[in-house]
């Protein structure tokens, strides 16, 4: 079973309740697909906690906010530049090299694994439809991708002549991801949901059964919030939290 | 891949390949054996040539991903899924009772008979629908049936799972189905309504009643519409014979507006198993069509094609139960007869669809009511249906909503948990008296039903308010002495 886990925004609590679900589930490995810090107020405990990981076995590609070369002024809104300027400050040297490290794609098996799309990794763009979904596709040749950045879970596959579906599935029921099609799978958020729903989410696979469920998991949304405050980021940031919005 | 290249004695994943059995529009099927699997199996494989239908492999590929899903005897039992990139194929169990064509040889059937095989199938798709799937095909090559008698629902190609991509929806722009059985709603591409397969019954049922199919067989767009607005001759213009109540059911499945079918498939169970508590209505009564200019009119408005479109925008549909309501004799008229009524009130409203029957138990101990000297069987129960209606007054249901049933029994605990499981009963609720040792020690009604309900089971009491536990008063010893 691997566990899949997109969009972590420094969010320690949200992270903490689903790697003890997943472990509880029964989870093998370990897919972190971007977004490691920004927005939230626990970057280091999240990137310590992550790296560890990796250092034992796990996966993680690299997300826009991990980009510490980024010109975020440009590329992102006030209160996300805001956040991205002071989780630089926590960091400290070894974690700039972790991040630093990521790479922008990773190849499994019949998977690929990114942030973004697979079109153009380095360029953050958004599978947020149908035809988003088909530059990716078109992009590479795995059978499943697997991406975060857009908060929104969704599943979205293609057939041999090219027709093109998406389809949200309802937490906790498993979809067979057929072998006589192409799949992109869009993660829920760990950290920030968007989807009008507070709780976080994550991904389980069966690469025996092809099959893959989406869990949501509550978490202490309280705690979360005052690390927010407590940093001095944004409030905005914090109440976005309970509203899954 | 080339998957029609089969022969008898290949081994496929463990299984050996048998006879070929059948040869179907979009599929074979090959009998199959495995060592560890101590019956008859059948492998379905899709028939893919060079001039394939995109349908026949998004349909095959559906029911890969709906059948391994669902459970039940109304289904048959999966045990391998074969690859598209290697071989598809599917394999289940061979049900090997009975199927409905040898009936279609000897149609009509007799009323009580349609009825017989109506209930059977309604059971079979209401186990579907609390799966989360619509069958969306249903007609008499569809239905099989198991040796114990239970009606077994095949070939999913076309149905819907509500928590799994559709992909028969999202890739082709004309309905898919069986022309005579296709409901309205799914002509105009609506696939995630379950009342559809209800309105499919209902042709079923029309034509294993009347010989005749209630719609013809259209091949036309145009000609399938025609069922949006033109009635079907209502079934006893064919046959006289028929009873008023089977034609209800059968014109209430056979509604163009969804809306007003059958809200489930247990509740048209429920009324083909129970045909004297059939409320009739104009339907019952109907002795021919509609006239041509109405039928015209309905065709020229917008009303007509209005519920299919609003359904094709929504994806939940109301919750719709079947709710028992068991009321004591001895408490009817009680402030527990209240709390019960209001209760059962709270709940309609939370399900205004739902299905209520009253109950009352006649126990053959009790006494004659206050009726001096109607104390006969016959009469004791028409008094109880009387007060049950008197009972159910203030909560002014329509007469379909409601029916009232009052059962002799020795029992009262082991009727109503048999009438529960026998009509797919949802909900049972039911008042206990105030608490007491006796009961503690010999148990209530109450607790028996609520240990074995096959459903939810709301036991409604009256509040009890703590009592003075002090030495008892003076007054009280004395009079307490007295009586001794």
């Amino acid at each position: 079973m691997i566990a899949f886990f997109g969009d972590i925004h420094s969010n320690l609590q949200a992270l903490e309740a689903c790697l003890e679900d997943a472990a509880h589930q029964g989870a093998s490995r370990y897919v972190f697909l971007g977004d490691f810090v920004g927005y939230g107020g626990d970057p280091v405990p999240v990137l310590t906690r992550i790296s560890q990981m990796c250092a034992s076995g796990a996966v993680a590609v690299k997300g826009n906010h991990d980009d510490m070369a980024g010109d975020f002024d440009r590329d992102m809104n006030a209160s996300a530049a805001r956040a991205a300027k002071w989780t630089r400050e926590q960091l400290s040297p070894e974690h700039r090299v972790f991040l630093d490290s990521l790479p922008l794609t990773y190849a499994d098996a019949d998977r690929l694994y990114v942030h973004g799309d697979a079109s153009e990794p380095e360029k953050w763009r958004y599978v947020s439809n149908c035809d988003g979904a088909r530059d990716s596709f078109d992009a590479c040749s795995a059978r499943i991708i697997v991406c975060g950045h857009v908060h929104q879970p969704a599943i979205y596959s293609l057939r041999a002549d090219s027709q093109l579906s998406r389809f949200v599935p309802e937490p906790d029921c498993p979809v067979p991801l057929l072998k006589s099609r192409r799949w992109h799978v869009v993660l829920p958020s760990v950290g920030q949901p968007r989807d009008d729903n507070p709780l976080s989410g994550y991904a389980l696979y069966d690469e025996a059964t092809c099959e893959i469920a989406f869990r949501r998991i509550p978490y202490d949304i309280d705690a979360a919030a005052s690390q927010i405050i407590k940093a001095g980021l944004p409030s905005g940031l914090a109440s976005r939290l309970y509203r899954g919005r | 891949m080339r998957a029609d290249d089969l022969e008898t004695g290949m081994v496929i994943d463990g299984f050996t390949v048998g006879d070929l059995i059948h040869r179907g529009g979009m599929a074979l099927l090959w009998r199959c054996t495995h060592p560890e699997i101590p019956f008859a199996l059948l492998m379905k494989v899709p028939k893919l040539g060079e001039h394939e239908d995109p349908a026949t492999i998004v349909s095959f590929e559906m029911e890969q991903m709906i059948l391994p899903r669902i459970k039940g005897l109304h289904v048959p039992k999966t045990f391998g899924i074969g690859d598209f990139a290697k071989r598809p194929y599917v394999v289940m169990e061979e049900i090997s009772g009975p199927t409905l064509l040898p009936k279609l040889k000897n149609l009509p059937l007799p009323p009580d008979e349609v009825a017989r095989i109506g209930a059977l199938l309604a059971t079979a798709l209401d186990s579907l629908h609390r799966q989360n799937v619509i069958h969306l095909d249903i007609k008499p090559s569809n239905v099989l049936f198991r040796p114990s008698g239970e009606a077994v629902l095949i070939d999913y190609g076309l149905s819907h799972h509500s928590q799994l991509p559709d992909l028969m929806a999202e890739q082709f722009r004309l309905p898919y189905g069986t022309a005579p059985y296709m409901a309205p709603e799914q002509v105009l591409g609506v696939r995630n309504y379950r009342r559809s397969d209800i309105f499919a019954l209902g042709v079923l049922l029309y034509f294993f009643a009347t010989a005749v199919r209630p719609f013809g067989d259209p091949q036309s767009l145009k000609g399938l519409k025609e069922r949006l607005w033109r009635d079907p001759i209502p079934p006893r213009r064919w046959r006289n014979d028929i009873p008023a109540w089977l034609q209800e059911v059968i014109l209430r499945c056979l509604e163009p507006n969804p809306e007003l079918r059958y809200p489930t498939a247990a509740q048209l169970a429920f009324d083909l198993k129970n045909p004297d508590q059939i409320p009739l209505t104009a339907r019952a009564s109907k002795m021919r069509q509609d006239g041509w200019f109405t039928a015209m009119r309905r065709k020229n408005s917008a009303e007509t094609y209005a519920p299919a479109k609003k359904l094709a925008t929504q994806s939940k549909f109301a919750s719709a139960p079947i709710i028992v309501v068991a009321v004591g004799p001895k408490s009817i008229d009680g402030p527990l007869g209240v709390a019960l009524r209001d209760k059962l009130a709270n709940t309609l409203d939370a399900t205004p669809q739902a299905r209520v029957v009253a109950m009352t138990i006649l126990r053959d101990n009790d006494g004659p009511l206050d009726l001096n000297g109607l104390a006969s069987s016959g009469n004791r129960h028409v008094a109880r249906i009387v007060a049950l209606r008197h009972w159910a007054k203030p909560l002014g249901l329509r007469d379909q909503a409601i029916s009232f049933h009052v059962p002799e029994a020795a029992n009262p605990a082991e009727a109503i948990l048999e009438y529960a499981r026998a009509n797919h009963v949802d909900h049972i609720i039911m008042g206990a008296r105030a608490e007491s040792t006796i009961r503690n020690i010999l148990g209530s009604v109450s607790a028996q039903v609520a240990a074995h309900a096959p459903c939810t089971v709301t036991v409604v009491r009256q509040r009890e308010w703590p009592v003075f536990d002090g030495p008892q008063l003076l007054q009280d010893d004395a009079t307490a002495k007295a009586a001794q």
